[in-house]
């Protein structure tokens, strides 16, 4: 078996982002990101002006990783959600569709209990959608990694690290 | 696991810097960018102690540029190599797409290699994953030092697979590059397949 891949076509993208954009303006949150457990962001809505996102998507699946074992180690199967109280801003974060990590970036303008809620509320709807891309066969989409693909990527590589 | 998002373009690939405590991962991941423009790589992020040893992971995001309208991207990470942290190791080996294993070529490190390698192999298959079954290539670090292995030795005795193998001295920047185009070629060629 080798390495998993998931791969997003642009219907279920924009079906995700709307989802997201919908629990943004129901939570009054600030940034709403949706990571993958390796840590790679899949997409975020929402003010990122000031947040570094790669560094933030990859401790966030940090994060959950490290606490999921820390679940494992009292016996627990997991924790499902961690919270992350500051003095401005707060960060609320839980699994959705099984592998993937939401993360909610937010301040005063709303509660916790609110943003909990609607949390759950869309993670149902992410299932759903996610549960098209993880099921489909694997293969459809290699017209995108072809050889030129390939020859044109090796390329880029020898520029860059030369 | 790579990434392809077909809507924003953007194809993410996640690679692992393996191998014992101070043969130079991080040191590798620090010359990486310190050698790049800041245009083509993100912030470094270093999980480490007090004493400058990793304790959860370094991160560095590189941007390979746009390849037939894909922004392609890969994330680069090292693992703590004391033997005690093995928990964060496993972590971080999470949805791994290539591995550069960094041997110390020390020969008071031998050891320490051959056992770092194992906990490699170990750990892969808790996440049902083989070394023959990913891209994986092995650097043999700190040549510019006197008391080191001979190279057919350590091939002997870590390189079993025959993978691309190459000769580095980290702190001066020298088989870096070399060593990760060669596991980014892999992994770009194992993307859909």
């Amino acid at each position: 078996m080798g390495t998993d891949e998931l791969n997003i076509f642009e219907e279920e993208f924009w079906k995700i982002n709307q989802v997201l954009e919908k629990l943004l303006r129901e939570t009054n949150a600030r940034t709403v990101l949706l990571i993958d457990r390796a840590g790679q962001l899949i997409t975020s809505v929402g003010d990122t002006s000031t947040l570094d996102v790669p560094s933030f998507a990859t401790l966030s699946a940090a994060d959950f990783a490290a606490t999921a074992q820390l679940a494992l180690l009292i016996g627990e199967n997991a924790f499902s959600t961690l919270f992350h109280q500051g003095e401005n801003q707060s960060i609320y974060i839980s699994i959705v569709a099984e592998k993937l990590i939401l993360a909610i970036v937010f301040d005063k303008r709303t509660t916790l209990g609110l943003v909990r809620i609607k949390a759950n509320q869309v993670s149902k709807e992410l299932d759903g959608i996610f549960k098209t891309i993880f099921t489909r066969i694997k293969g459809s989409y290699q017209k995108t990694i072809d050889s030129d693909f390939l020859s044109e990527a090796e390329s880029e590589l020898d520029n860059l690290f030369k | 696991m790579s990434l392809i998002n077909y809507a924003s373009k953007e194809i993410n690939c996640k690679i692992v810097y393996y191998g014992p405590g101070l043969g130079g991962k991080t040191t590798n991941i620090k010359y990486i960018y310190s050698k790049i423009t800041p245009e083509q790589r993100g912030k470094l992020v270093s999980l480490d102690t007090e004493l400058d040893r990793t304790l959860f992971f370094d991160f560095l995001p590189v941007d390979l540029g746009t390849v037939k309208g894909f922004k392609v991207r890969f994330h680069l990470y090292t693992v703590p190599g004391q033997v005690y942290y093995n928990a964060s190791r496993k972590l971080i080996l999470k949805g791994v797409d290539g591995i550069i294993f960094v041997a110390d070529s020390q020969i008071e490190r031998f050891e320490d290699n051959i056992e770092s390698m194992e906990n490699l192999i170990e750990n892969l298959k808790e996440y049902n994953l083989s070394l023959d079954k990913i891209p994986f290539v092995i650097q043999y670090n700190k040549r510019d030092l006197p008391n080191i292995a001979p190279i057919e030795e350590l091939e002997k005795a870590l390189n079993i697979l025959k993978v691309p193998s190459f000769e580095a001295v980290a702190t001066e920047g020298i088989g870096v590059f070399e060593t990760l185009k060669a596991v980014a070629k892999l992994v770009l060629r194992n993307l859909g397949k």
